[in-house]
């Protein structure tokens, strides 16, 4: 084993650089790939509306113009208020919801909690057709149907388990000793929540936070049930605009990119917290 | 008080371990209990009781607008499952589950191996492939719709390039190999290669996020034996790196196994059923036969049959994630 590596040493040298180069132009090449539908996306948004040709697509706009954005602006900005009274909304009482959750679930775990956890966890992956008819019934019933606290409502019960998820593993890392000594000194449930494990949590809060609000903001197939405009979400609306009969696309792409834009932002600046929410997501501690 | 002898019990246990009291009910196990039961009740309503209820409408009668629950059997299920739709659901089903994961998984690998090799400006490159992560599915759909479009998009830099025969991509009528299986047309239809193309876009970073923890985790000397190129490195991959990436694998291929039969916001938006339904999956399937068809108990059906189709994978999964972790 040692001999082969230091045989192998010998000729890594030159070819190291090469494996080197030959790595970065394919990481480079796929990035490019990986870039195309933001390009399409800035360059199409930032033509005129005289300036937007199918057969120039790909080229840059020669002759700036807003027109586009501030056409798309005018038409979703309704429905982005929408999504940011939903995504805030939901995110902040979901992971409010999930913290005590897994606060519960890490640190006073009793006989059936696994049990507990696990029909807790099994509501984030079930494909969500399942309980569309109900939920139509009973969002009439209480009228919160075509409402935006109905939707919110939707998305906070549906955010429960991966955010009691990710607090729970996220206060399993916590150490018990100081769960335990402040219990020596008489500090009981509440008092051990709000004064070692709430100071503690501020990265849990800001990974759940993002993970859910992305969550919610990208929602498609909820607010597509469960409302009509002008109370829908910013996705339904954009997929109504690229859907109906004269489409200019520079205010399509325009809508689209307005559409992205606030979680794309979340994730430029947040990214790291972003991964650890989307690893988390994925059940292993 | 009992409270010396279950430090001591605890102590010798690891930290991260959570606090196991003797005591049959302690008031702090009981407010733990009344913590989590405002979200049992919720989820036992909104998760497990709508099951039923789904469940339920699926053996009715209520296939028109008007709610009918009488008895009707297995009707709906055989119905469905007769359905030139259905069918074809499920043939796209298997086509677009088995080219996302094992699309998904090999090029997250190959990004994960790629950016794992202590380069320069690795975090703007895992940003670069996991931004899609971060857009909605609705807007990847209307922005591959557009890029996939025969009459523009690639196809432009296609022509430009001397292509004669262009794709028609989404478009695209044709499956091969076209053999007759049921009342549908078996094969690969030529145009789910178009969602794949955008699905393995915005999905290919969650397989590469994975892979890099993974092989993060792997001791350094390792890596670094697999490094040195040679005949030497693709043996060593094959026979440490991947063998130690085993149970990433293993929950890569749960989690998109389980986003795949799920896929719905991005057909919906970038195609939606295709002509004769050669993009269409069950997901989709049940929308319009519930809200546009109006037929139910039909659409209850095709969301149980999906159902089913996710628990067979995510039930042993879940269960094995956890009595690890407990053990």
């Amino acid at each position: 084993m040692t001999t082969r590596l230091v045989v192998h040493a010998h000729r890594t040298h030159a070819s190291r650089l090469v494996m080197q180069i030959l790595n970065y132009f394919v990481l480079g090449v796929l990035g490019a790939v990986f870039l195309i539908p933001v390009y399409l996306l800035v360059v199409t948004s930032l033509k005129s509306n005289s300036a937007v040709s199918l057969t120039t697509m790909w080229s840059l706009p020669n002759s700036f113009g807003l027109s586009g954005l501030s056409q798309a602006w005018q038409q979703v900005a309704p429905d982005m208020l929408n999504s940011v009274y939903l995504a805030v909304s939901a995110t902040i009482v979901s992971a409010g919801i999930g913290s005590l959750n897994g606060y519960a679930l890490s640190k006073w775990t009793f006989r059936g909690s696994n049990v507990i956890y696990f029909f807790i966890l099994l509501g984030m992956f079930i494909p969500y057709q399942i309980t569309l008819i109900p939920l139509l019934r009973v969002l009439d019933a209480i009228h919160l149907f075509n409402t935006i606290p109905g939707l919110a409502l939707v998305h906070i019960v549906y955010g429960i388990p991966i955010m009691t998820l990710i607090f729970r593993n996220f206060f399993a890392e916590i150490p018990t000793d100081l769960v335990e000594a402040a219990q020596i000194d008489g500090t009981g449930y509440w008092g051990v929540y709000r004064h070692i494990i709430l100071p503690l949590s501020i990265p849990g809060f800001v990974v759940a936070g993002i993970w859910e609000f992305t969550q919610v903001w990208n929602d498609f197939l909820f607010g597509v049930t469960v409302t009509e405009p002008p109370h829908q979400p910013v996705t339904v609306a954009i997929v109504n605009i690229a859907g109906s009969q004269h489409i200019q696309w520079n205010v399509l792409m325009s809508s689209t990119l307005i559409a992205s834009l606030p979680t794309l932002i979340i994730y430029l600046i947040l990214g790291r917290y972003f991964v650890r929410g989307l690893l988390a997501g994925s059940v292993k501690g | 008080m009992s409270v010396l002898p279950e430090t001591d019990q605890t102590i010798s246990s690891p930290p991260t371990q959570a606090i196991r009291h003797r005591r049959r009910l302690s008031p702090n196990k009981v407010w733990s209990l009344v913590t989590l039961t405002p979200s049992i009740i919720l989820l036992a309503v909104f998760v497990y009781y709508f099951i039923f209820w789904t469940g339920y409408v699926s053996f009715s009668n209520w296939n028109s607008f008007i709610q009918n629950m009488s008895w009707n059997g297995f009707n709906n299920y055989i119905a469905v499952f007769q359905s030139f739709r259905f069918q074809s659901d499920l043939r796209n089903m298997v086509f677009f589950t088995v080219g996302y994961m094992v699309g998904c998984l090999v090029l997250g690998m190959l990004l994960a191996l790629l950016i794992d090799q202590k380069i320069k400006g690795e975090g703007i490159l895992r940003s670069v492939f996991l931004y899609p992560m971060a857009i909605s599915a609705a807007a990847t759909g209307v922005i591959w719709n557009w890029i996939l479009n025969p009459t523009t998009g690639l196809n432009l830099i296609l022509k430009a390039l001397g292509v004669h025969h262009l794709p028609q991509w989404y478009l695209s009528t044709a499956i091969v190999p076209n053999f007759n299986i049921g009342y549908i047309q078996g094969g690969l239809p030529l145009a789910l290669v178009a969602v794949l193309i955008a699905s393995l876009w915005q999905w290919t970073g969650f397989a590469m996020a994975l892979y890099l923890a993974g092989l993060r985790a792997i001791p350094e000397e390792i890596k670094e034996a697999a490094r040195i190129d040679g005949a030497g490195a693709f043996r060593t991959f094959w026979s440490v790196i991947l063998p130690h990436l085993r149970p990433i694998t293993t929950t890569a291929v749960v989690m998109l196994m389980a986003a795949s039969l799920k896929v719905f916001d991005l057909i919906y938006a970038m195609t939606g059923p295709g002509s004769n339904f050669v993009t269409d999956l069950p997901a989709l399937n049940m929308f319009d036969t519930t809200f546009q068809g109006n037929e139910f108990a039909q659409g209850a059906a095709i969301a149980t049959v999906l159902l089913i189709l996710v628990l067979i994978f995510i039930i042993p999964y879940l269960i094995y994630t956890i009595r690890r972790e407990a053990a």
